[in-house]
């Protein structure tokens, strides 16, 4: 036995550390890879699965199709365009739809989240025909606007915009009632004037709420505009698949779904990056699994 | 008993006098509940701040503390009765008024530096000129190196301080606090009342400090104020004669500071364990 000086301890103690640390990465980096690995295999065996059933005709490829069908289909539409004029143009036109939509809806949402958050009083009158309109199957709305609005963009983007209003509305109605009340006495305290209290403590707080908010209604965006297409138009994807429908063209179903799915987990990426941007204050989750 | 009631002098309620910094004379605070009882908050309360001196609120739990606070903010009306600030009734918040609250009610949006320009910003200060005085009062409460910190990256008694620099910068001539460190542990809360203490001397401002730790209390004030258990009212005011300056981590051994704690607790504990049977009873 021979005694260890109290250095060669504290070095021994760091390289033991150095050491730990290594591990503990390396096995973080290990399961990093694991997940990844296993949601491909996922992919790739359903993929497979469903390709094997189409071509020994367990699954019947007129109604379902199969993905080498509907790979051909988008290839066919991207190099040699749709019956309606190329696809970049309709993927344009749903997209150029469901952003206005998003932004009038969301805008509105919060301008009247905000107004009906800050005035109890407005906020009991109303809420009844809030619950009111709520509770109406916003989706057969299209028909109105259609008629009203005719077959061009406006009719889409008007549903759209009634998908999205009531859901943001809502959130950001929460997030102004739950704004904390020692924050606002704070800020009147301090001097602020009710606009200066509504601009600095009101929105800021609302702020999370409002951005879930954002998420799931830009998605109620798309559905609102491809509805909108699917009811009457002359151009975007809703109405490349109801064409398709008419066909009985199965892949070009799946293969408009698709690309409908890429656009909104684009969409949804740029959300998310702006939500970072914008509430960069918030404590970083401190363990993030996955991705 | 004579020498103790010598140190921690009993003092009667008179009707304030006309040049106190805060003056609430014989105010009586009733509310309608929401399922449409009358409560009575408080009753029959006098108190009276003179410029400058640091008077402290205790009582048991629930008896009206932080209501007197609300009072001379003006966020509360007084049902009879009338509460006047630097002689002026109350009539909106005033600008005179800063107020340290028991939660934490920075904004957690806001760099420290931003929370802490906030009142002058709010005061229409330009700002080159709010986040100069900011800056000298974050370093004044030894934050300098925190200045672009977000609150939530602080520890409790560092937004504590960023709490106080964001309330002293407005140079209150009334400062009002609601149990401003029962969160802290121990050691932090006794940081904090020396700093407190500091700021005070500098700045003379009439301070109103609400606490349920009645050696806190004696620690800091000039004068206490023992409520009963609610609806409360005064039931003994005391002025404390220890000398300033006052080191908070030594006071609590301090004799005299013992004998003062021993006779105001004799008054308070009947209140305290009436307000606690009661507690029971009604499930509060």
């Amino acid at each position: 036995m021979t005694a260890i000086s109290p250095t060669d301890r504290a070095a021994v103690r760091a390289t033991s550390i150095v050491a730990a640390e290594a591990r503990a990465r390396a096995r973080l980096r290990r399961r990093h890879a694991l997940v990844i690995g296993l949601r491909l295999a996922i992919l790739i065996v359903s993929l497979a699965l469903w390709e094997l059933g189409a071509y020994y005709n367990i699954i019947d490829p007129f109604f379902f199709s199969s993905p080498s069908g509907i790979w051909e289909q988008i290839w066919s539409w991207v190099t040699e365009g749709t019956s309606q004029g190329p696809l970049w143009l309709q993927i344009y036109v749903t997209l150029e739809e469901t952003f206005l939509g998003f932004a009038i809806g969301a805008v509105g949402g919060i301008a009247a989240g905000i107004i009906l958050g800050r005035n109890k009083l407005l906020a009991d009158v109303f809420s009844i025909y809030i619950k009111i309109a709520n509770s109406v199957p916003r989706v057969v709305l299209g028909s109105v606007f259609i008629i009203a609005l005719g077959l061009g963009m406006a009719s889409k983007v008007a549903l759209a915009v009634v998908m999205v209003f009531f859901v943001v509305f809502a959130n950001a109605f929460q997030g102004v009632r739950e704004a904390d009340r020692a924050m606002i006495a704070n800020a009147q305290i301090l001097g602020a004037s009710p606009y200066q209290i509504t601009r600095t403590v009101i929105i800021p707080s609302a702020m999370s709420w409002i951005l879930a908010s954002l998420h799931v209604s830009f998605g109620f965006a798309l559905v609102g505009a491809v509805v909108g297409e699917f009811l009457g138009a002359k151009q975007g994807m809703g109405l490349l698949i109801s064409t398709a429908q008419g066909a009985f063209n199965a892949n070009g179903v799946f293969a408009a779904m698709i690309i409908l799915a890429v656009m909104a987990l684009v969409v949804e990426f740029l959300i998310t990056r702006f939500e970072n941007y914008v509430v960069k204050w918030r404590p970083a989750p401190f363990n993030e699994q996955g991705t | 008993m004579q020498l103790q009631t010598m140190a921690a002098e009993k003092l009667s309620q008179a009707a304030p006098p006309a040049d106190a910094a805060i003056a609430i004379d014989d105010v009586t605070l009733r509310f309608v509940t929401p399922d449409g009882h009358m409560m009575t908050a408080i009753r029959d309360f006098t108190m009276t701040v003179a410029r400058g001196e640091f008077a402290c609120v205790v009582g048991p739990t629930g008896c009206g503390k932080s209501t007197t606070l609300n009072l001379v903010t003006g966020l509360l009306r007084p049902t009879t009765g009338n509460v006047r600030v630097m002689g002026n009734p109350v009539t909106e918040i005033s600008r005179d008024i800063g107020f340290v609250f028991q939660a934490d009610a920075l904004f957690p949006w806001r760099s420290v530096i931003d929370n802490v320009a906030a009142g002058p910003l709010y005061r229409g200060t330009p700002k080159a000129q709010a986040y100069d005085r900011a800056r000298d009062w974050i370093a004044r409460v030894g934050l300098a190196r925190f200045e672009k910190h977000y609150p939530h990256q602080l520890s409790g008694g560092m937004r504590k301080r960023v709490a106080l620099a964001q309330t002293f910068i407005n140079q209150p001539k009334i400062l009002l606090m609601d149990e401003p460190f029962s969160a802290l542990d121990m050691q932090t809360r006794t940081a904090m009342q020396d700093e407190l203490l500091d700021l005070w001397s500098e700045l003379k401002s009439s301070v109103v400090f609400v606490t349920h730790d009645l050696e806190e209390a004696v620690a800091l004030a000039d004068k206490v104020y023992v409520l009963t258990a609610g609806p409360g009212t005064v039931k003994s005011v005391y002025r404390i004669d220890l000398p300033r300056p006052r080191v908070m981590a030594d006071i609590r051994y301090d004799q005299k500071f013992i004998e003062i704690a021993k006779v105001i607790w004799n008054d308070l504990r009947e209140e305290v364990q009436l307000g606690q049977s009661r507690g029971l009873q009604t499930g509060h």
